[in-house]
């Protein structure tokens, strides 16, 4: 098979070769640019699990990295950073969010609630408990989106925030099984955990109910 | 400690913390987010800079020059390393196919060429894109179905080539009263584990410190030292916590690499994690493969003649994925065939991922064996029952150590309901749903590595400290377990320390084994440090009772914590005996399946694992493996597709929206069964792993649960509803 | 991701203002597409107004009887209304199959209108993309291209439109609402919103540099059953293959749109036309002319029997 010499490579270079061998050059140099500005900063403030933070950031720092590298909080996870996996999952003003998709500065004066604020581990919040008591976990990475996002969707079903897989999306939805699943598929565990987070959920939502 | 013969009788006979449903003592660790993964290490690194990666653009070639100019001017650079500041690839380490560093040859697409290093994470991402690289670009191999008949046979575990013959296949099967020859294909599949590859390297002088993300500690510490050519022991390996490695991180990675240069040459800890779009192209992948099976049978559903070939590939030409690798083990016949045949291509690096081999060779051998059920009219729970070997198949030189399959399929079958299987394909319908029901049988080798532990005595607590790794196996629970019951000791008087390559090298996490090693070392360390309690004490420690923190000897007792501070190390060696063993493990697989009649769209119903594994340490966290590996197999049967572009030599599909693996939705309620088996080949504790199992055998058992709910057989997986969307029944 | 400037605008005809002075600025909303796309450096803004702060985040009646649809209106809050629950349940059927819940918290009404395409080739900036860098060439052309266009497309791009609550915009008729740089605004139908690719797949709507969509409205209640048929390889959080949007009246008669198929929401009015007259008929209309690669001709069967799905429904 031949190379598809009028295919450009578009980012790193010009494809400019024959049929055999292509050779990939950059773009000719323009020479040496001055040392580019700075990039622009802000400040930020937050409050993060009841705790009001002040942060100077780069205004590209998304809210993932503002909590795991500026304020240390590094419960929350980074899984791809494109919100293709939920690991990031935190609480902000009472509904869960990517926070990988979302730059900090969008958040001046927003309460962010991550899994450090639910609970400690002398002091679990129920929803934690009963992910440790059904083996809700496996490597753990997932685990603190997924208890974030587990909270946060029994309070949408107990606030009536339909899901595709009602039947009626004009009636109040259940915390059934079949609603549960739906509303967690944003959360992804490659250990395979779902059917025990499922277990633990069903716990927490029986006790609330 | 050496074992050296089968286990007799022995304190785990009458467990009471080992065999109990534990939950693990990591749990509230990592369900708060206090348990710290190595990009997370602000603990012992806080001045650490971060790296961003480059990958190569194009899948073969040179590069023929890397302007790194802008880069380096950007806001916050600190530096950057370039493959080419080495004039040759950096050296392999162990498992590694093809180096990871180093020179100007690209052998892969996304391939590491260099890595940026800023005061932020956000300037090194921007700065990364200003590295301007130019290549010289030429043709690679990306097809295997147009490499494979020309691949040359693959070399098994001994060296030897992998071609196995018993009896006279072609005879047999020629004379066959009912034949069965089909072939099927596998796709490339990803790891797709939640935590990135990731590094936060270290240096203090000339000694190197890593917190990284592996599963083998010892492997990669060794291997660290070969590519930076430098001592072994100016490298240590550190990873309590991995979010999950599925055998991605059996070996050390680019990160790892380029965060140690880096960080050797700025003279500051750097932190490297793999973006999640370059990790699929960048790191190791399981190959995809294509399966021959025929099978000869008399009309009574007896094999007589069973013939399994497969092709895959890699970069390097050797290691291919082996979708073989379970035939010799499972169905009784006498005339036999097996080949196994490598392609070279220039796709990524394909190397192990959970049950390599096994797991896609049980989505053909278990379909193969449906088909047969079917054309001899037989249920197929009982036509694997009929074709139960009594001695190895494969190799009848060999004994089983301990093989309950038959009961799995039994059992399972009265749990699940398969009486209500209707054997008819495509007659079962609930409204918009075509229903079917499948079962697989399931079987995976269960090895056992030296492994070694320090046990110390602190105050009456008990410490065990290995460099084994716990990826969400469940190590820490079950070493603690182990530790508890040996010492005579409450659970909660244990404490475990995981991965560091400074303490204790034991088997760590693969292949299955890291259950039945690490325990089983663990065990040996305890006996040592009974025997030293003793010593201090002075009493026989291999004749005294160890129970509820008391030590009972020579009709004395005293408190464990009576003998003070003590530390010993050990290790359990398995003897040469086991050799004379297939030393297995054993499931019966269902599954439930629907297929809307109208999209062709397939959704799980029902799973069901009946396991026959030996003694079960933890049925709490075991039962999680398996129903962890059941996602993963239904996930390979019905979605997991890398798609490879054979024009630009790569896997298009290369982030978590584009590689789909299951979610929430596609899993129903899990059920997993485990028989109350030992086997005293395997260990002391007579316990085997069980997280490789879970993934062989649920996809065929989804398979042929598909094929009886529609009738149409799909032997090309993933089995999506583009492959028999024209062949459902008409719709109005 | 190249750095930028970021500014709160305080009315929408500010914000637009404020876009349409620099060279390079953008509006964000929610941020879930253009953030995903910024790290990769397919959307380099260099400066950001945010339009969080310009009070487009409510749904009113509008006099004509029909709703009036902020901008900023999150996917979940605008599935969530009542109103649309009970006289539009296609709008909060569409956008519920639609990404995770999270991202439904996140996203807006206008950022998913504007969401770009999830081609493959598009997201590898190392790739020729025409819609990425125009003239670059296609490399989804012969390449991998199971999720691509069937219909609409061009030899310059052959990605589609992977938004779900545009589907069911398209079928209620909605008109897209903007303000200009020049303080001038102007209302879109929704069929003209969206483009097909011809010869500049980079331009994906008719919107101008600096124009800002300010709400979605809604047309009066039309009754019938409300469908949102989304078929896909996992059960959720998953783009479609294919996509069927419909509202369908007593009598049979109705409107379909169809995702995962083309540049846009597609909508054929002859296919309308012929629901009453079954899938096959319908389809047949809605995919004349379909230029479908070996990898992706399913989707037209699909396409069909979704619909086939949705008219048997109607009829239960």
């Amino acid at each position: 098979m031949s190379l598809k010499a009028d295919l450009e490579m578009s980012r790193r270079g010009v494809l400019v070769g024959g049929t055999a061998v292509a050779a990939l050059t950059t773009v000719p140099a323009e020479g040496q640019a001055p040392r580019p500005a700075p990039p622009a900063a802000m400040p930020v403030s937050l409050e993060v699990n009841g705790k009001r933070q002040t942060l100077e950031l780069d205004t590209r720092t998304t809210l993932l990295d503002a909590l795991r590298e500026h304020l240390k909080l590094t419960g929350t996870k980074k899984g791809c950073d494109h919100g293709q996996c939920g690991a990031c999952t935190v609480i902000v003003n009472g509904e869960r969010i990517n926070s990988c998709l979302s730059l900090a500065v969008q958040h001046q004066g927003d309460k962010v609630t991550t899994i450090e604020g639910l609970g400690s581990p002398d002091k679990l919040h129920p929803m934690q408990a009963a992910f440790v008591k059904h083996d809700g976990y496996q490597c753990g990475y997932c685990t603190p989106g997924q208890i974030c996002s587990a909270v946060a969707v029994l309070d949408e079903i107990k606030r009536g925030v339909p899901s595709h897989v009602q039947a009626d999306v004009g009636k109040r939805p259940t915390a059934s099984n079949a609603e549960m699943r739906e509303r967690m598929s944003g959360n992804i565990c490659r250990c395979g955990a779902y059917s025990n987070i499922l277990d633990a959920m069903t716990e927490v939502a029986g006790a609330r109910a | 400690m050496e074992f050296t013969a089968p286990a007799e009788t022995n304190l785990f006979d009458n467990a009471k913390v080992v065999g109990k449903s534990t939950l693990r003592i990591d749990g509230p660790l990592k369900t708060t987010g206090r348990a710290p993964y190595a990009y997370e290490r602000h603990d012992v690194a806080p001045d650490a800079a971060y790296g961003y990666l480059v990958g190569s653009a194009v899948a073969k070639g040179r590069l023929t020059a890397l302007d790194t100019r802008d880069a380096a001017n950007a806001p916050g650079v600190i530096g950057i390393v370039s493959t080419l500041d080495h004039s040759a690839p950096l050296p392999t380490g162990t498992g590694n196919n093809t180096a990871l560093f180093g020179g100007a040859e690209i052998r892969h697409y996304h391939q590491a060429i260099a890595c940026v290093v800023a005061e932020t994470f956000e300037q090194a991402r921007a700065a990364a894109a200003l590295i301007r690289p130019s290549y010289a670009r030429v043709e690679g191999k990306f097809d295997l179905a147009a490499a494979a008949p020309s691949a040359p046979m693959a070399k098994d575990g001994s060296g030897k080539p992998d071609n196995k013959k018993l009896g006279d296949f072609d005879a047999a099967f020629a004379s066959a009263p009912v034949k069965i020859d089909q072939r099927y294909t596998t796709p490339d599949e990803s790891h797709a584990m939640m935590e990135p590859f990731a590094t936060t390297a270290a240096w203090e002088g000339d000694k190197l410190t890593l917190w990284t993300a592996n599963q083998m500690i010892a492997w990669c510490k060794s291997s660290m030292a070969t590519i930076l050519s430098i001592p072994k022991e100016n490298v240590r390996a550190v990873a309590p916590y991995i979010g999950g490695g599925f055998g991605g991180k059996l070996f050390v990675r680019a990160d790892a690499v380029v965060a140690a240069l880096a960080a050797r040459k700025l003279k500051r800890p750097v932190k490297v994690a793999m973006q999640r779009p370059l990790m699929v192209n960048n790191a190791t992948h399981r190959q995809g493969t294509i399966q021959r099976i025929r099978i000869g049978a008399g009309r009574d559903g007896r094999i007589t003649a069973l013939a399994h070939e497969n092709w895959s590939s890699n970069i390097n030409g050797q290691d291919g994925e082996n979708g073989t690798a379970q035939t010799a083990s499972m169905y009784a016949g006498p005339n036999r065939l097996q080949a196994n045949y490598t392609a070279q291509l220039d796709l990524p690096e394909g190397n192990a991922m959970r049950a390599p081999g096994e797991a896609v060779g049980h989505l053909a051998l278990e379909v193969a064996i449906d088909e047969l059920a079917e054309a001899v009219g037989m249920d197929p729970v009982e036509l694997r029952i009929l074709n139960e070997p009594a001695t190895v198949p494969g190799t009848p030189e060999k004994k089983f150590s301990d093989r309950n399959l038959v009961r799995c399929l039994r059992e399972g079958a009265a749990r699940f309901g398969w009486d209500k299987r209707q054997a008819k394909p495509g007659t079962v319908r609930d409204g918009r749903w075509l229903v079917g029901m499948g079962v697989a049988a399931g079987y995976r080798g269960s090895p056992t590595m030296k492994s070694a532990a320090r046990a110390t005595l602190e105050n009456g607590r008990v410490v065990i400290e290995t460099d084994m790794t716990d990826i969400g196996t469940g190590s820490y629970t079950i070493i603690a377990q182990t530790a508890a019951e040996t010492m005579g000791v409450p659970l909660a008087q244990v404490d475990v320390r995981l991965g560091d390559s400074d303490d204790p090298v034991s088997a760590g996490s693969g292949g299955q084994w890291g259950a039945a090693s690490s325990t089983a070392g663990t065990y040996a360390v305890c006996l040592a440090l009974r025997r030293a309690v003793g010593q201090k004490l002075g009493f026989d420690g291999d004749a005294a009772t160890f129970t509820d923190g008391r030590v009972v000897a020579d009709n004395r007792s005293w408190r464990l914590a009576d003998a003070g501070n003590l530390s010993v190390t050990d290790e359990m060696n398995f003897g040469r005996f086991k050799r004379d063993f297939d030393i297995g493990t054993y499931a019966g697989h269902f599954a439930e399946v629907g297929v809307d009649r109208y999209t062709g769209e397939i959704r799980i119903r029902r799973m069901l694992a009946v396991c026959d594994a030996g003694r079960i340490l933890n049925p709490l966290s075991a039962r999680s493996q398996v129903i962890g590996a059941m996602v993963m197999a239904a996930g390979s049967a019905l979605m997991e597709e890398l798609a490879v572009d054979k024009r630009f030599g790569f896997f298009v599909n290369h982030d978590l929206a584009g590689y789909e693996v299951p979610v929430h939705a596609d899993i129903p309620h899990q059920e997993c069964v485990f028989l109350d088996t030992l086997d005293p080949v395997i260990s002391p504790l007579k316990a085997k792993g069980v997280g490789e199992l879970g993934i062989c055998g649920p996809g065929s058992a989804v398979a042929n649960a598909v094929y009886n709910a529609t009738g149409i057989r799909i032997r090309d997986y993933p089995i999506t509803l583009d492959k028999h969307l024209d062949r459902l029944p008409q719709v109005a | 991701m190249k750095s930028s400037t970021y500014e709160r605008a305080r009315t929408p005809a500010e914000a637009a203002a404020a876009v349409g002075r620099q060279q390079g600025a953008k509006f964000l909303a929610g941020g879930t597409n253009l953030l995903d796309l910024m790290k990769l450096e397919i959307e380099t803004p260099t400066h950001l107004v945010d339009i969080q702060d310009l009070g487009l985040d409510r749904i009113e009646k509008t006099k004509e009887g029909g709703l009036r649809i902020g901008a900023f209106v999150s996917n979940t809050a605008l599935s969530a209304d009542a109103r649309v629950r009970r006289d539009y349940a296609v709008l909060t059927r569409a956008i519920q199959a639609g990404a995770s819940g999270q991202l439904r918290n996140k996203a807006t009404t206008a950022g998913n209108l504007l969401q770009r395409t999830r081609c493959p080739y598009f997201y590898d900036p190392n790739m020729p993309c025409n819609k990425r860098k125009p003239g670059s060439g296609c490399a989804a052309i012969g390449g991998y291209s199971r999720q691509l266009a069937v219909v609409g497309s061009s030899d310059k791009c052959i990605a589609t439109y992977p938004g779900d609550m545009a589907q069911a915009m398209r079928v209620l008729d909605a008109t897209v609402e903007t303000v200009k740089a020049d303080g001038a605004t102007r209302a879109i139908p929704i069929a003209d919103f969206h483009r097909l690719p011809g010869d500049q797949p980079e331009k994906d709507n008719v919107l101008e540099a600096g124009e800002l969509i300010t709400a979605v409205t809604l047309p009066k209640p039309i009754g019938g059953k409300h469908f949102y048929q989304k078929v896909r390889d996992r059960a959720s959080y998953a783009f479609a293959l294919v996509s069927v949007a419909a509202v369908i009246q007593r009598d049979g008669s109705g409107r379909v749109s169809f995702g995962g198929v083309a540049h846009k929401p597609w909508r054929v009015a002859e296919a309308d036309a012929a629901l009453s007259l079954g899938a096959k008929a319908a389809a047949e209309r809605a995919f004349a002319g379909a230029t479908p690669t070996e990898d992706n001709r399913y989707k037209i069967t699909l396409a069909e029997r979704a619909l086939a799905s949705v008219i048997d429904q109607a009829k239960a």
